[in-house]
């Protein structure tokens, strides 16, 4: 079974050369760390920001130079600066190649809900709905199973909707998914991860076809 | 064609309970300090906030949550500030969370003269209750109307007497989109220079939409996650 970072570096492996890439917070945020050395990747940040770079070495923060996560950042050599409406422009028009965000339910038909809990938790979408309705390949980094042990990808979501039919990819503790035809289907299991495990984990339509290769990162 | 003004005090001082307010910033990056202290200050009440984020606890739009001069808040983002969900939840505020994009997009559109936009963000969600679907090549989107504002209170890095604005780093984020989109636009800004000191080719919005502009002072600049990595030169 993976951990976040386990999640983080399988994820990294889906970051191609040259892409433009928007980084969800929360495990999203940790699949910088693990992009491949040499690979020419741009990261894009909602609030305003082409070319993220690392955090500032203490002493060196900018309260004026912030990532979507309100965290204190760096640009790069090539970066550029410009506001939140040209931001989610370049988001809308499919500039963006790849987006991975955090999601607390997903249905089999690519549905994804992770922006509200009625009555509970009521902090917001921020930009993910944009993305998720305008990005032309989404990967969601997600735990499967909630804390009483349910599974969170679905037939139906059960929480109000993020966006509908949109995400293509799932990297979850247990294994990775393709969403189509309204089904998961299973691509890769984690290390010591068994076809028994992972059924017990999938309330939605789950397909495994042939042998199943554990994953590598 | 001379917008200076000597203070925040002055700068709101027209400012009405009950009036709908753009405020620009991302988290408390690129907040109009100043003008939100003068509004607490000045205790105006009843106010609807169009702001991406709603400020933290003691800081930002977080200091008119407290004393509850908030009426209603419009952003898409609020998870930094207790006092704000304890208000929502139990009913005393009201709320409309709506998409980023949709928020910038809706500010952009007033200061562009155009009614309304579309876009595909909400589209079977709750976000897309009541209003008109039109479909496009396929593709279904959401029309969102421009919004109006009696006031946008923004914050540049510089501005020159005749309200032109230059934004400082991820500072800009909603400012230039809020400045276009005030009927009546105070900027607050961390230098005052006279005309002619900013290049025109470097200016970020054009001082036509600016009413109002003030050298502001004290910034407390409060950062909302100081994240560093390690020296490893030391």
């Amino acid at each position: 079974m993976l951990d976040k970072t386990g999640i983080a570096k399988r994820i990294a492996k889906e970051v191609k050369d040259g892409m433009y890439v928007n980084l969800g917070i929360g495990i999203p945020t940790l699949v910088a760390n693990y992009i491949p050395e040499g690979l020419n990747v741009v990261l894009q940040s909602e609030n305003g920001l082409l070319g993220m770079g690392p955090f500032p070495f203490e002493g060196e923060e900018d309260a004026d130079l912030i990532n979507a996560g309100k965290q204190t950042i760096t640009t790069l050599p090539g970066s550029s600066i410009f506001d939140s409406a040209l931001s989610f422009g370049m988001i809308r028009a499919g500039k963006v190649d790849l987006t991975i965000l955090g999601a607390m339910e997903v249905s089999e038909n690519g549905d994804i809900a992770n922006w509200k809990i009625p009555g509970k938790m009521v902090k917001g979408m921020g930009g993910a709905m944009d993305l998720v309705a305008s990005a032309k390949n989404i990967i969601v980094a997600m735990q499967q199973v909630n804390k009483h042990g349910e599974s969170k990808l679905l037939k139906t979501c059960s929480l109000p909707l993020t966006g509908v039919k949109c995400v293509k990819k799932i990297v979850t503790e247990l294994g990775v998914y393709e969403v189509k035809d309204h089904a998961f289907h299973l691509l890769e299991r984690a290390k010591g991860v068994s076809i028994q495990q992972i059924k017990d984990a999938t309330l939605g339509h789950l397909i495994i076809q042939g042998e199943i290769p554990e994953m590598e990162f | 064609m001379n917008k200076v003004i000597s203070n925040a005090d002055e700068a709101i001082r027209d400012i009405k309970d009950g009036m709908t307010l753009m405020l620009g910033g991302f988290g408390l990056c690129g907040i109009p300090e100043n003008c939100i202290n003068a509004l607490v200050k000045k205790g105006t009440k009843d106010l609807t906030c169009i702001s991406n984020n709603a400020g933290v606890d003691d800081f930002g739009i977080g200091l008119l949550l407290q004393k509850n001069q908030v009426k209603k808040m419009i952003s898409s983002y609020v998870g930094e500030n207790a006092e704000f969900e304890r208000q929502l939840l139990s009913g005393e505020l009201e709320v409309e969370l709506i998409p980023q994009g949709t928020l910038a997009t809706r500010c952009m559109a007033a200061g562009y003269g155009m009614p309304a936009i579309f876009t595909p963000a909400g589209v079977g969600t709750e976000v897309a209750k009541g209003k008109e679907i039109r479909n496009f090549n396929g593709k279904d989107y959401l029309m969102e109307m421009a919004f109006e504002a009696d006031f946008a209170i923004v914050k540049a890095w510089k501005g020159d007497t005749m309200g032109n604005l230059i934004y400082k780093s991820t500072a800009r984020n909603f400012n230039p989109l809020m400045a276009m989109g005030g009927k009546v636009t105070i900027a607050e800004v961390e230098e005052l220079v006279p005309a002619g000191d900013l290049d025109p080719d470097q200016i970020h919005t054009p001082g036509i939409y600016v009413h109002r502009i003030f050298e502001g002072k004290n910034y407390e600049k409060r950062i909302e996650q100081r994240t560093v990595r390690s020296d490893n030169s030391k």
